[in-house]
């Protein structure tokens, strides 16, 4: 299998590269659910994996914080390199990996205690803070960022479980933030929120954009064509293929790519 | 309205109906329960009370350390014969069925708290004697003393007492605090309270730790394989083993093998929390099978180790379902009684123990044991005992779904 890569058309794009997947497969029991999947995934971008539902594209994010360990005889084969170093090396230490790559998931899963302890959790079991008020400021940072401050900063010892969806969701990716990851993978982070809640997702991934590298697996091509500017497009396990966004949506090389972004397909 | 339409709602409305009809039943039953347990046993929380002007003699009671209830039940009796002078009663059998040997008991501590009261004549309330006490609690009507052939003069002087007002009914507080005895005015639930709660205690600090590490083990970090599999099975199978199978286990292995003392509360800690460890684990496993899989992950995303989300995340949002299930394993231990017997918790034993390695019985054995007695008197006192259990069933389990209701955690 050859996925099709648009090229950019800087030069010096196309060198900086935060992960690269090299040939990786992933095996459930007997089922093979990814299938040769080799993509560079650049930093400060939205790279948005698209396709049918089972294509594998929730399965090749869940590689990049190792989150398949989680599920039994689950099995990848392959190289994943996060700065070139092989994240499946015998030795690797996991949970590190996992404060460099924060997870955002499909349905918001906030801890059910307050909302600073939701926010304060991650820079507590590392460690992060030195003393009650610079954890504090970690946690205003991180809401700020995530643009909820201004809704929660007057019952930040609130459960973080009464809030709407939409809110619960940028909490969550507040939470992830906190960690300070370099990488936040989300998971169809919208696909239990109202058009609105949507929209201020969206909103907040564009300007995170700036500071951290995003992963966003989507259901919605809308959505992908509006905060992404790479999209790798997935069918059957296999990457067929990836590109910059503008160009997947407007000249798509593969016919299955075509097929499934003009809604003939999916 | 078609007529299948109709056919399906008169279908539901026969359901609702019958189901109601159950549910009513049911309550009957209960209140029925209920109702006979505490006309029976209610008496056994009150006792008769005599006022009695007693002469207490220098001469008899010198020394008054040393003498003996006896003593105090001579004088009380001369009392009662002088007061007999007086209403003109000859022949009323047996003083103690007026004033037994409790009231010595009660007038021989009155004394040894006063010693200034040697030499006077006092008037006090004393605990009422066996027939006496039956008819000031209303148990025994004239009627039925006639009926047990009781002197008519002894019945007569009842009705004075009761004419004079010398004759009442209290709460019988020492029910609660007094040790087993073969006389059922001087038989409480004291002692089996004290056992019950050591065993009860036992039974929490051994079974609940380690309920829960095996439940969040099993659940969330045993691979599933065959082993997996063998050990699930035998959980479920250990629920339902016969609770008198654990009481046999506890005789061969615990005190048998371990030489763990019989009949203490500390070996019937062990054996029910051998019988309360499947039930915990069981609910403790539904209860973290409940909680979404994806706080693990949440956790787990930001660089907690398992364990770690584990701990501070999925077990505190299952904890209402563990702790409803321990409360209600719990009670299902203080009702046990079967296994308490084959490890010698059965015993005549009048002291009340003062921890958990003395002999002692426990609230359902002591039931058994005066449900057996055949002296009047011990049937009030099991019925009186069966409602406390019952009260501290009830207890637990009202507390079991309030705590449930508190801790629930809102997704």
């Amino acid at each position: 299998m050859v996925t099709i890569e648009t090229r950019d058309a800087s030069a010096s794009a196309r060198a900086e590269t935060i992960i690269s997947a090299q040939k990786v497969n992933v095996y459930y029991g007997d089922f093979q659910a990814l299938k040769e999947v080799s993509i560079d995934i650049r930093p400060r971008q939205v790279t948005a994996l698209i396709g049918p539902s089972g294509c594998g594209k929730s399965t090749f994010l869940r590689c990049l914080n190792r989150m398949n360990d989680l599920i039994l005889n689950c099995r990848v084969v392959g190289k994943l390199l996060l700065n070139g170093e092989d994240i499946h090396r015998p030795g690797f230490d996991v949970v590190d990996l996992r404060t460099h790559v924060g997870m955002v998931f499909q349905k918001p899963n906030p801890f059910p205690k307050s909302i600073y302890d939701n926010v304060a959790y991650g820079p507590r079991i590392h460690k992060m803070a030195n003393g009650r008020s610079e954890l504090d400021g970690m946690v205003e940072s991180s809401l700020r960022r995530a643009g909820l401050w201004d809704e929660v900063k007057d019952k930040l010892a609130g459960l973080g479980t009464e809030l709407s969806g939409g809110q619960q969701q940028r909490l969550c990716i507040a939470r992830a933030i906190a960690v300070e990851p370099k990488i936040i993978l989300m998971d169809e982070p919208c696909s239990a929120l109202d058009p609105v809640a949507t929209g201020r997702i969206e909103e907040l991934i564009f300007e995170l954009r700036r500071d951290y590298t995003i992963v966003l697996v989507t259901h919605s091509m809308q959505q992908a064509a509006r905060t992404s500017q790479r999209t790798a497009f997935f069918h059957l396990g296999e990457l067929l293929e990836v590109g910059d966004t503008n160009d997947i949506f407007t000249k798509p090389r593969h016919e299955r790519t075509e097929a499934y972004i003009t809604g003939r397909y999916g | 309205m078609s007529t299948h339409l109709q056919k399906r709602y008169r279908r539901q409305r026969w359901f609702v109906a019958v189901s109601r009809v159950t549910i009513l039943l049911a309550l009957l039953f209960l209140v029925g329960l209920i109702v006979s347990i505490v006309g029976r046993g209610w008496s056994g929380f009150f006792r008769g009370e005599v006022q009695i002007t007693v002469a207490l003699p220098e001469t008899v009671l010198e020394n008054s350390g040393k003498v003996r209830a006896s003593v105090y039940k001579k004088l009380i009796h001369k009392a009662l014969l002088t007061d007999f002078e007086q209403h003109g009663i000859t022949d009323a059998g047996s003083l103690e069925n007026i004033i037994g040997f409790q009231g010595a008991l009660k007038l021989r501590q009155l004394v040894r708290k006063d010693p200034d009261s040697i030499g006077r004549t006092i008037t006090t309330w004393l605990p009422a004697g066996k027939f006496a006490d039956g008819y000031l609690k209303g148990d025994l009507s004239t009627q039925t003393l006639v009926e047990l052939q009781v002197e008519p003069d002894l019945i007569r002087y009842f009705e004075i007492l009761d004419r004079s007002n010398k004759g009442r009914m209290v709460f019988n507080w020492s029910f609660f605090t007094l040790g087993d005895s073969s006389q059922p005015d001087t038989a409480g639930i004291g002692g089996a309270l004290a056992g019950s709660f050591y065993m009860l205690l036992l039974t929490f600090v051994l079974s609940f730790p380690t309920a829960i590490l095996a439940a969040v083990y099993l659940e969330l970090f045993a691979p599933k394989n065959r082993w997996f599999d063998l050990v699930e099975i035998n959980i479920n199978n250990l629920a339902a083993v016969p609770s008198i199978i654990f009481g046999l286990l506890g005789l061969a292995v615990f005190i048998n093998l371990m030489g763990v003392p019989r009949s203490t509360p500390l070996v019937g800690g062990m054996v029910l929390a051998l019988m309360t460890l499947p039930t915990i684990v069981i609910s403790a496993r539904a209860a973290i099978k409940a909680v979404p899989e994806t706080l693990l992950a949440g956790a787990m995303s930001l660089g907690a180790t398992r364990m770690q989300g584990v701990f501070h995340h999925v077990l505190p949002a299952a904890m209402p379902g563990v702790l409803t299930g321990t409360i209600i394993g719990m009670a299902q231990a203080l009702g046990e009684t079967a296994p308490l017997i084959l490890i010698g918790m059965v015993a005549f034993i009048h002291h009340i123990p003062a921890g958990p390695m003395e002999a002692a019985t426990a609230l359902p054995v002591q039931i058994y044991l005066w449900a057996d007695n055949p002296l009047r008197g011990f049937a009030e006192r099991s019925a009186a005992a069966i409602m406390v259990l019952l009260a501290f069933l009830m207890i637990m389990n009202i507390s079991a779904v309030l705590l449930r209701k508190k801790l629930e955690v809102k997704w």
